[in-house]
């Protein structure tokens, strides 16, 4: 993954905060993606007036709190919905969207996956803790089966969904995984983010020092995560290990590892743009401990975003009814007169 | 003799008697796909041309084709014209006509004695009375005897009529609905060329045979009315006197429409209208999706609560944001209702309302949702509601619910109902011009904007767009202070909660005086709110005459309530509320003057006939 950058000189990530006091717990994942967020941004020309962040809530959406841009905490579940109208009535605005797992996939699910589904323009950042933070513990539809947790003190029974796969199959035209362990690979997926027209779904692995410590440690670790991740780059083979030894290679509908000493002609060369999205899907299933996690933009492919088409349709109204003229529409079809 | 005149149709000679009428009320009943609306909505257009004026109320099933011949598949249309000022589709119906044996039974207890009927044979073959449990048919058996009877062979004979047109079959029967309308303006002295014209213009260019065979079923139903004569006698309803003006005819819907589209048109703001299909609101989305040049950004939601949070996202944006829908989904958008009242950003909530908890009888109207409307959110939540009155006036009332939701950034429901949504009435044009200007814009210099400055005249807040420079502020649904910074503070939430009340009864200063009906002091003093307007101003008015002491208050604001409203409540002895639903404007009006107040409260899914509230009014006055 190769982004252009041409940093801005106009911006420091400090014109990006508002000077509140952040009040997320001691080493939240949070504090991470915020400082990613805000150097990005202050790599690029857009002022911070131009940007609006919508949230829910939850640990995670206190974030636009703490932005200088234009912010709207809303409510559970529904910042999705929200960030739509904001968009629709004010298209030049760019708009971001900070959500966690409950807030997205669990109370807010249906939303998610109609915005995807329309391609409405908002970068979406997930952050992923696989916990309830805010109400202090409970567990989220993506725990691990058999999570032991306040509410669920024998083991969830519940079968965890993946963010990643449903934002696929919701037709989204841009998906991505990152990590808030892992400042550059952040900021540049979020660099991809940025820049997508469409909606932009960005899945951050983060972690939540008090309920939910160290969930993602065992394959995003620093000292792990060269052999259990996988970095997806558009355009080139599926290879991963310290010293790139292991790579994927299509086995009917699935991947399986294999050596790349023996075996590197077989290696699958990704693509991002793959019509079909198949292989997006089949990589969206690799889980840790049996394959790598994969982690970059799982797929980016153009399409037309909702705003543009929205008022695009009110411009080829315009176009075919002439300038609006209210007295006629309200006088109506048919009218009589009476002296 | 008769002559033919050019367009086929018969001079009605007066070769018998034509008496002439104040009011008629027809109702045409058929099954769902008999055309039945079509049918009631030509007649009203021709009557409305003519100069009567009208109350229409189509009653539909909520199935969409049930079962054919059954009572659940029965499909009406009822229509009051008169040569006087009317304000419901009338009381007892001098007219029905019923194309099946389904329309008759479900419709006959509205009939008044001596009524007319006209029945289609065909609809009353074994099949069809087998359906409704008719043992024998009631056109024959002399069951029906208190009524004059006039069964025609419709359906044969429309097939007959209409064969030059090429027209044969199933397509064919289906004119028989314009028949039955050639046979129901000779009866009541139409003028037919209008209609016939019009037919030619809709259908003429796609569809030149359904053009032909409709105007060939007209002529041969009103033909055949006249050459046997039908009817000893026909009757006339003359002109309406009417306010000099230009008129439309226009329902309830259509007009809430056009009041959100003269918002967009006015404000120099375009209007984001999310909503999710419901009956009976939907209607509003159809039309404002076909106005998008009006700055009208249409979005139909996945649900009922993406439809409502986007829009207070769109209000966020610098849109003006609108939502509408019927009372199961009011109920889905609380929430984000109170973050608009949390935000204080501008919001619209129209609520279509419908009869029943849960699901109810979505077809049917009732005004069962005002607690809710006025109550039903979390904590202490306070927003106006507004309630049109008449189908025309839910133009001017949705303009104004748009404006003064701006003016005071502030939710503002607007509570229609079934019944004023699908009634239709002549309604005078009113001047585009003259629609008062939206106020929005102030407060915003950079150097001295906070969140939450207020205006002093209307206790709103100062409203900055996302894009605007200097002024970036972060929203949210906690509580905050002055600045617009979160507050967890005690006194705080105090202060917080009662400017948000202090803003919506600062909304009473936009109220003009009250309007006393009838007397302005004495025994008894009515008061009703949204679509029961028309039958209870009628009523009190037939009371009036009698030379009781009894005056009527109608509500357009339910909150505030009119600020005059205490002052006239106190100049009665007794004061009665009628409402379709168990007494929800007479609780509320004890709860916040407590003063004694009377409930006529009936929910049957209808209107309030006149009758039955004269005789309550009476009964109170006895």
């Amino acid at each position: 993954m190769t982004t252009e950058i041409t940093p801005s000189k106009k911006f420091t990530p400090q014109d990006f905060h508002n000077g509140t006091v952040v009040r997320w717990c001691p080493g939240c994942g949070d504090y991470a993606i915020l400082a990613a967020v805000q150097k990005v941004l202050a790599e690029r020309e857009r002022p911070p007036h131009m940007y609006t962040f919508v949230s829910g809530i939850g640990c995670s959406s206190r974030f636009p709190l703490y932005m200088s841009t234009y912010g709207f905490h809303s409510i559970h579940g529904r910042a999705l919905a929200v960030a739509t109208g904001v968009k629709a009535a004010n298209p030049e605005q760019e708009v971001w969207l900070i959500t966690g797992d409950g807030d997205c996939l669990s109370i807010g699910g249906n939303h998610f996956i109609h915005a995807l589904r329309r391609n409405q323009d908002v970068k979406i950042l997930l952050f992923n803790n696989e916990i309830y933070g805010l109400t202090k513990g409970q567990y989220s539809p993506t725990s691990r089966l058999g999570m032991v947790n306040k509410s669920a003190p024998y083991g969830t029974i519940d079968e965890p969904i993946s963010p990643i796969r449903l934002a696929l199959a919701a037709g989204a035209s841009f998906v991505a995984r990152t990590s808030d362990n892992d400042l550059n690979h952040m900021a540049e997926v979020l660099r991809r983010a940025a820049d997508h027209k469409g909606s932009a779904f960005v899945e951050i692995l983060q972690n939540c020092v008090i309920f939910a410590d160290k969930v993602h440690e065992d394959y995003y670790g620093v000292k792990t995560r060269k052999d259990s991740l996988l970095y997806l780059h558009d355009g080139e083979p599926l290879l991963y290990g310290k010293t790139v030894e292991k790579g994927l290679a299509v086995d009917g509908f699935r991947f399986k590892s294999v050596e790349t000493a023996s075996h590197r002609d077989q290696v699958f060369t990704f693509s991002e743009k793959e019509e079909t999205g198949a292989v997006a899907s089949m990589l969206s299933k690799l889980s840790h401990p049996d394959f790598p996690v994969p982690v970059g933009v799982f797929r980016c492919v153009p399409r037309p975003a909702y705003h543009e088409m929205l008022h695009g349709q009110i411009e080829s109204a315009r176009k075919a009814n002439g300038e609006p003229d209210l007295a006629k529409l309200i006088r109506g079809p048919k009218t009589w007169t009476v002296q | 003799m008769s002559t033919v005149t050019e367009t086929g149709i018969l001079g009605n000679t007066e070769n018998h008697d034509i008496k002439e009428l104040d009011q008629v009320t027809i109702l045409f009943a058929g099954d769902s796909g008999d055309g039945m609306q079509v049918t009631g909505s030509q007649f009203t257009d021709a009557s409305v041309v003519f100069g009567n004026d009208i109350s229409t109320f189509p009653d539909f099933p909520a199935e969409i084709r049930a079962p054919a011949g059954t009572l659940a598949g029965v499909s009406a249309y009822q229509l009051n014209f008169s040569n006087h000022d009317i304000r419901t589709p009338g009381d007892k119906v001098n007219t029905l006509v019923a194309m099946n044996a389904a329309a008759l039974k479900k419709y006959l207890p509205e009939l008044e004695k001596g009524g007319i009927i006209i029945a289609d044979k065909t609809g009353f073959g074994a099949n069809e009375l087998k359906k409704v449990e008719y043992a024998s048919n009631p056109l024959e058996d002399g069951s029906l005897s208190d009524y004059r009877v006039v069964a025609l062979d419709i359906t044969p004979q429309t097939i007959a009529a209409v064969k030059p047109s090429g027209l044969g079959g199933r397509n064919a029967e289906r004119c028989k609905n314009f028949y039955t309308l050639g046979v129901v303006f000779y009866l009541y002295d139409r003028p037919v060329e209008p209609t016939l014209e019009e037919i030619k213009k809709r259908f003429a260019k796609k569809e030149p045979a359904i053009a032909e065979a409709n105007v060939l079923a007209i002529q041969a139903g009103y033909n055949l009315a006249h050459t046997i004569e039908l009817f000893k006698t026909t009757y006339r309803v003359r002109r309406a006197t009417f306010e000099p003006g230009m008129y439309r005819n226009i329902s309830g819907n259509m007009a809430t429409a056009l009041g959100v589209a003269a918002a967009a048109s006015k404000s120099g703001k375009n209007v984001f209208f999310g909503s999710y299909p419901i009956t009976p609101a939907t209607d509003i989305l159809h039309e404002l999706s076909r106005l998008k040049h009006f700055g009208v950004l249409t979005f139909q939601a996945e649900d009922e609560i993406a439809a409502v949070a986007s829009s207070v996202g769109a209000s966020y944006g610098g849109a003006i944001g609108v939502t509408c829908s019927s009372g199961p989904g009011i109920a889905l958008k609380s929430e984000s209702i109170n973050l608009a009242v949390m935000g204080e950003l501008p919001l619209v909530v129209i609520d279509v309302q419908r009869s029943g908890p849960s699901t109810g009888m979505p077809t049917k109207t009732e005004q069962a949702d005002l607690l809710m409307a006025l109550w039903g959110r979390n904590s202490d939540s306070p927003i106006p509601v507004l309630a049109p009155a008449t189908p025309g006036e839910c133009f001017e009332l949705m303009y104004e619910a748009c404006r003064l939701a701006v003016k005071y950034m502030t939710p503002v429901m607007f509570l229609s109902d079934g019944y004023l949504a699908n009634g239709s009435e002549p309604w005078k044009v009113p001047d585009a011009d003259k629609l008062k200007p939206f106020e929005f814009g102030w407060g915003l210099d950079p150097a001295s904007y906070k969140p939450f400055i207020r205006n002093p005249n209307t206790l709103a807040r100062a409203w900055a767009v996302p894009g605007m420079e200097g002024l970036n502020n972060r929203l949210t649904g906690i509580e905050k202070d002055s600045a617009g910074r979160i507050s967890y503070d005690n006194d705080n939430h105090q202060r917080a909660t009662d400017e948000r009340f202090g803003k919506v009864a600062k909304m009473a200063q936009e109220q003009k005086p009250s309007v006393v009906a009838g007397s302005p002091e004495g025994d008894l003093l009515v008061i009703s709110w949204g679509g029961t307007y028309g039958a209870t101003l009628t009523a009190v008015e037939e009371v009036a005459k009698m030379g009781k002491k009894i005056g009527h208050v109608h509500l357009r604001w339910l909150n505030p309530l009119p600020p005059d409203l205490l002052a006239i409540m106190k100049k009665f002895k007794k004061i009665v509320v009628p409402e379709i639903n168990v007494g929800q404007l007479a609780y509320h009006l004890q709860g916040t003057y407590a003063l004694p107040v009377s409930s006529y409260s009936r929910v049957r899914g209808k209107a309030f006939t006149v009758g039955e509230l004269v005789t309550h009014f009476n009964s109170l006055l006895a």
